[in-house]
């Protein structure tokens, strides 16, 4: 098995989003008490990411439960310590900046 | 020669404590009055950071089914609009400076007061209605969004809040 070494900030989030791959979605996720990625969670996850890639700003929570397909009361069943900031983190991009 | 400061703060600094319940009082029922403790309280959410809003006299107009929907900015007796209070009190100045407030907010992707509601209790936010407005009000509980948890007193808001912050907007 190989290990890698991947800079992170003071919270956690990659410094740099290339470095992420699935396996390490994986990884940040059990540091973070999700033992299990779900297809739910991975709609989420991919959802942010993509949003960020596209367009430099990661969704806000409201955007998130209206256009992931995972409502806002579901977002927060799945990542129980804040949907947004979670899976930014797992995600591979920075935390998200906005106050809503 | 070169030296090497070694900060003292450096080596005693503990690790930062986290804050994790807060209570907010949302006691105005201005829009101005009551967008922050909503703010506050989504915000604390999204941190995973358990939140209760308990509204006290005017601030129950953000819970109330018949008023909800109709919240408006002060544009008397609010030194923050800059604005003359004789201009301010002309017949829907209030409307217009609520509506472009709203167009403002809406850009940022802040919902109104309604949805606002629905999203922090979504959230697992917990909203209260204080038993001494609602008494003083002659309100009932079904005069309040579904949202609404129960209207309860100041000694069970505290019991709620023991252990975390209070915040008073």
């Amino acid at each position: 098995m190989s290990t890698v070494t991947v800079p992170v900030d003071a919270e956690g989030f990659l410094l740099h989003s290339s470095d992420w791959t699935p396996e390490l979605a994986t990884e940040i996720a059990r540091e973070n008490g999700i033992d299990e990625l779900t297809e739910r969670r991975w709609l989420v996850i991919n959802f942010m990411r993509d949003r960020y890639l596209s367009t430099g700003t990661a969704p806000t929570i409201r955007s998130l439960g209206k256009e992931s397909g995972v409502p806002v009361k579901e977002l927060y069943e799945l990542f129980p310590k804040g949907p947004a900031k979670l899976a930014a983190k797992i995600g591979g991009i920075p935390k998200p900046k906005g106050c809503i | 020669m070169s030296a090497t400061l070694v900060h003292h703060e450096e080596l005693t600094r503990e690790a930062p404590k986290t804050i994790e319940k807060v209570a907010i009082v949302v006691s105005k029922g201005s829009l101005e009055g009551i967008y922050p403790g909503l703010i506050m309280a989504n915000g604390a959410r999204m941190e995973g950071i358990e939140a209760h809003l308990f509204f006290t006299f005017f601030g129950l107009d953000a819970i109330r089914k018949d008023r909800f929907e109709h919240i408006k900015v002060a544009t008397v007796g609010n030194p923050g609009m800059h604005m003359p209070t004789l201009l301010g009190a002309l017949p829907g100045m209030s409307a217009v400076a609520t509506w472009m407030m709203g167009r403002q907010m809406e850009k940022l992707d802040i919902p109104p007061i309604p949805e606002f509601i629905e999203l922090v209790a979504d959230s697992g936010g917990k909203l209260w209605a204080c038993k001494a407005s609602v008494d003083m009000f002659g309100l009932k509980k079904e005069d309040f969004v579904p949202q609404v948890e129960d209207v309860i007193t100041v000694g069970d808001f505290y019991a709620i809040a023991a252990g975390g912050e209070i915040i008073f907007t």
